[in-house]
């Protein structure tokens, strides 16, 4: 009994200071975002680095997702005779919910689980050590430019991932089930608001930071996750599981805080 | 003068070091050997502040390192230069950009003068030609010496070395020895090399500490240390083995002979 008792008690103090450790790790990081000296070539790189990783599979998902949506959803608004309502309803739910979350979670697969290697090989390769050693602090040289790439990169291809998607849904609406082109796009205009965009726009932002965030944390911390290459893979599969979760609970937490 | 005193470190219930104490002179070339395994780049870790110690100071000109921070530390990380036993190369970066990094992020020389430095330290290192080649393109041997530009190129004034020459061949382990000694007496750093290599390396250095079993075991000169009374010490130096915590394979023990017979030259 006591040891149960005990046992818990390590858990949640093992917890709270993981979690304490992982958020001085993001404030450390975004504190540099604002101290000179910038590295500006890295950033640029490091948009690159997402942007190529994952605009294909943004923009095949979205396709499909658009695509989906619209059959979907005029099946059931047939049945209450709204089809009108039908290109609206796509595009509300691709840029308030669909779009950010799909396409974050499709970079989390393909350049966050990247990002956790890269670092988490630093790591067991010395090479963070070697940076720490030459009297620079690694966080600058690593984390910074991936968080401030990340963000300017998670809202960009989640607009993409919304326009391919209303794309999608106008060819199976209007060229698939007969649906008039004026239709699908003009109540569109109407009934998306400024407030449906910024939603999407502060939902793409925050995940950018929580990938970001999580996939170096990860990574810089490789060689506690195991040894040698075991620990890389151990946290990229981790940092891949956590951003994922992360970013369906937050993206609840925020859609009910912001509704 | 770096003064190490008392470090300790263990890792779960590993005792790796239990107490040891080390003075290194401004200028001295100071060899560190022990057993595979025996904590020596856990005790240059330490040294060089990347790990915590349990208990214990190091105190680099006047500083200790262990305890200090923010402005402090990064004085003495300045000052300090570390060769990594894998040569910790940034494998995003070529050979010519690995050894231009220490002088462009940490000081404000000039694109040209960076050129000519670099290329002359991949020269020292025997290296001419692979300014655009990457890690992931060279040999082991290339790799450790491309890591030996990367720290020599910045002319800190102490510099630890984690096993300089491990996987080059004899020719190389020479060239690489004779460089760092001719490096030390141009710039004057304080050298602290950790190796294997038993009878060569007594060639280059002042002195020479054994660590064994978490603490020093003896320092002295290479004379001093060939002709010691201690048995552990000789019974290392020759390959021989009468620690019976200590027994290596037969095939390993006349590895070792055959090469104390080159030390006794
Ligand atoms: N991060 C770590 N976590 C746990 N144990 C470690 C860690 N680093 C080193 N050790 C242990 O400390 C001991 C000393 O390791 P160290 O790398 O210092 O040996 P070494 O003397 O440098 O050996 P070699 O000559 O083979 O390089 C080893 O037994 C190793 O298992
Ligand atoms: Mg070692």
């Amino acid at each position: 009994m006591f040891q149960a008792v005990r046992g818990v008690g390590a858990m949640f103090l093992g917890l709270q200071w993981r979690l304490g450790h992982m958020f001085l790790f993001l404030l450390n990081a975004a504190s540099l975002c604002f101290i000179p000296p910038f590295k500006f070539k890295l950033f640029v790189r490091r948009i690159r680095f997402f942007g190529t990783r994952s605009m294909v599979v943004v923009i095949i998902t979205g396709a499909f997702t658009g695509m989906v949506l619209a059959l979907q959803v005029y099946y059931s608004l047939r049945k209450v005779g709204s089809e009108a309502l039908l290109g609206p309803l796509v595009a509300l739910s691709l840029i308030r919910e669909l779009g950010p979350v799909l396409s974050a979670l499709m970079i989390t697969g393909r350049a966050g689980s990247a990002l956790t290697a890269e670092i988490g090989i630093m790591r067991i390769s010395e090479q963070i050590d070697a940076l720490f050693s030459m009297a620079l602090n690694p966080l600058r040289y690593l984390v910074v430019p991936n968080l401030v790439a990340a963000v300017l990169v998670f809202p960009l291809l989640a607009a993409i991932f919304d326009i391919v998607g209303i794309y999608g849904g106008y060819l199976v609406a209007v060229k698939m089930l007969g649906m008039s082109e004026g239709t699908y796009f003009s109540q569109m205009d109407h009934m998306v608001e400024w407030s449906d965009v910024l939603m999407g726009l502060y939902k793409s932002l925050s995940f950018g930071v929580i990938v970001s965030w999580i996939c170096c944390y990860k990574g810089y911390h490789a060689d506690k996750s195991g040894f040698g290459a075991e620990g890389v893979s151990k946290a990229t599969t981790d940092a891949v599981v956590t951003s994922s979760v992360m970013i369906l609970i937050w993206d609840y937490f925020l859609g009910s805080v912001l509704l | 003068m770096i003064d190490v005193v008392n470090i300790a470190k263990s890792f779960g219930d590993q005792q790796v070091l239990q107490g040891v104490n080390l003075s290194i002179r401004d200028g001295e070339l100071m060899a560190i050997i022990g057993r595979s395994g025996g904590g020596k780049s856990v005790l240059l870790k330490t040294i060089t502040g990347l790990l915590k110690p349990d208990a214990g100071s190091v105190i680099i000109d006047g500083i200790d390192v262990t305890r200090a921070r923010g402005r402090d530390l990064l004085d003495v990380r300045q000052k300090i230069g570390v060769l990594f036993q894998g040569g910790a190369l940034f494998d995003s970066l070529s050979a010519f950009e690995n050894v231009a990094f220490p002088l462009e992020e940490c000081t404000k020389i000039g694109k040209a003068e960076i050129y000519k430095r670099v290329i002359m330290a991949l020269e020292d290192v025997g290296l001419i030609n692979i300014e655009h080649k990457y890690p992931s393109e060279m040999s082991g041997g290339m790799r450790k010496r491309v890591a030996l530009a990367r720290v020599l190129v910045s002319e800190p004034k102490v510099v630890f070395f984690d096993e300089p020459t491990t996987g080059l061949d004899p020719i190389l382990l020479h060239t690489t020895h004779l460089l760092i000694r001719q490096a030390q007496k141009k710039h004057g750093f304080t050298g602290i090399i950790i190796s294997h290599d038993i009878p060569e390396i007594f060639e280059i250095v002042d002195r020479i500490a054994f660590l064994h079993k978490g603490a020093i075991r003896a320092v002295g000169t290479p004379e001093e240390m060939l002709s010691t009374n201690d048995q552990l010490v000789w019974g290392f130096l020759s390959g021989h083995v009468d620690d019976p915590d200590n027994i290596l394979c037969e095939k390993d023990s006349q590895i070792c002979r055959f090469r104390t017979q080159g030390r006794q030259l």
